[in-house]
């Protein structure tokens, strides 16, 4: 099999599986009305399968920054941070996350995936040892990959696993970085946070906490999981992304450990790609600010959360074990996915669908994503579609 | 360890696929992993964290890389075990 037919191979193992629904990966958004609604096809959906937590795509404040740095700055850097991508917004961006973080340093890459990948890359080396939770992130299982250190994983949220992992580790135990995240994006669950950090302590690792899907949603100024326990200056190395709460593109860093600064020497990620355009910095900024000050924001997300998940479960669905903007129902096969996904479209509600191997333990899911401009109404109509929906997927 | 050591390991390995790949077919040393017991990378994945347990050694993921057969997998557990 030459190197095309294995490609052909792949598609036909995806069409396969998703017969009458290849179209649900990669859906063609035509419009886009608001933070809730956009169409596809002829139809006006509600949006319930994006990140945009604090629903601040459309905020006045980022619109009108961006649109003020391409008038001044063009609409691109057209350079790396290493040589000429590295404008008085970047600069003023990562004083704005190492503040917001109370860290000293901070650094901005240009997308989430390459901050994860940057900074794992940079941290560990070949002869180190990463210990990641079994369902991390694609970027972090690719920064560990790239990094060239040893992977060892352990079992979803199971700190006894990881004890375990890390007590085989022996004398390796002082190279070895520990990576968990915030929230989990397939099923929404938080990191069991105070004994991992109980457990990095008295092992003496490093430990790296990716608050993609927290930053915003959790703590009272959302700087996510770290605030919401009070262990902040417990974690090394924070990272996270700007296209979920913060409704752009880009990705950062943030540590109270000085030698982060040297990553920007030595991380490709970082180094060989252009920097983040002047307009998505802008947005990041004034998002940034919006989110720090956005306690009314998590208030009415947190609503709009609960609301949600209780309909669900008393619908009877199989949900993850915590409420929060992330709410999955769990379904046994693809088929029975992919006829409820298909469904909720045909009633105008977009969420994601996620088949094995992406999804947990060989199930299925169909995953909302709440955000904060959700209307209780729609929140109310998704809901009562889901419970309409669940006799016919079962 | 000895010969005798890898014999337990390719038996134990042998019977955890057959179950995990609720397979009929004979499962030898030589079958490939992937292409013949169809084993998705997640499956693999928690397959290893098994093995771990099961010989109370550290096998790193990256290592897997090299491994497309059965007697692929033995070799580097084997190998792993015996340094430990």
């Amino acid at each position: 099999m030459n190197l095309l037919e294995k490609i052909d191979a792949a598609a036909a193992a995806r069409i396969a599986l998703l017969p009458n629904g290849v179209g649900a990966f990669g859906i063609p958004i035509e419009e886009v009305y608001s933070a809730t609604e956009a169409r596809i096809g002829d139809r006006r959906v509600l949006l319930l399968g994006t990140n945009n937590y604090l629903g601040l795509t459309f905020a006045p404040e980022c619109i009108q920054a961006a649109h003020d740095a391409i008038d001044k700055e063009g609409t691109g850097t057209t350079g790396s941070r290493m040589a000429n991508g590295s404008y008085f917004g970047h600069r003023a961006l990562e004083r704005e996350f190492a503040d917001f973080y109370q860290c000293s340093s901070s650094i901005v890459f240009t997308t989430g995936y390459q901050a994860n990948l940057g900074t794992i890359s940079g941290l560990v080396g070949p002869g180190d040892t990463v210990l990641i939770d079994g369902d991390s992130h694609a970027s972090i299982y690719d920064g560990c990959i790239l990094s060239g250190a040893d992977i060892i994983r352990f079992k979803h949220n199971d700190t006894v696993d990881m004890e375990k992992r890390l007590r085989r580790l022996g004398n390796r135990i002082e190279t070895t970085l520990i990576i968990a995240e915030g929230i989990y994006s397939m099923l929404g669950d938080q990191a069991p946070l105070a004994e991992i950090v109980r457990l990095k302590n008295q092992y003496g690792c490093i430990l790296l906490l990716d608050e993609a899907h927290s930053l915003g949603v959790l703590g009272e100024t959302g700087q996510g999981l770290v605030e919401k326990t009070g262990l902040l200056k417990e974690v090394d190395f924070i990272t996270g992304t700007f296209s979920k709460s913060l409704c752009s593109i880009g990705g950062f860093c943030v540590s109270n450990h000085p030698q982060l600064e040297q990553l920007r020497y030595i991380s490709h990620p970082y180094i060989f790609t252009a920097s983040p355009s002047p307009a998505t910095i802008a947005s990041t900024r004034a998002a940034l600010e919006l989110l720090r000050n956005g306690s009314h924001l998590r208030k009415q997300l947190w609503n709009n959360c609960t609301q949600l998940y209780s309909a669900l479960k008393e619908a009877g669905y199989e949900l993850g074990p915590d409420p929060g903007p992330v709410i999955a129902a769990v379904v046994d096969t693809p088929q029975q996915a992919l006829l409820l996904w298909q469904r909720l479209l045909e009633h105008n509600i977009y969420v994601n669908l996620i088949l094995p191997p992406a999804a947990p333990e060989g199930k299925s899911l169909v995953r909302c994503s709440v955000n904060a401009a959700h209307t209780r109404d729609q929140i109310q109509y998704v809901g009562d579609t889901f419970t309409k929906l669940f006799k016919e997927i079962n | 360890m000895t010969e005798s050591n890898y014999d337990e390991i390719m038996q134990l390995l042998c019977d955890r696929l057959s179950s995990l790949t609720n397979s009929n077919a004979q499962i030898t040393p030589e079958t490939n992993l992937i292409s013949q017991l169809s084993i998705d990378s997640i499956k693999l994945l928690n397959l290893i964290m098994e093995i771990e347990d099961t010989f109370d050694v550290s096998i790193p993921i990256n290592a897997l890389t090299d491994v497309q057969t059965v007697r692929e997998l033995v070799d580097l557990v084997y190998k792993i075990k015996s340094a430990s």
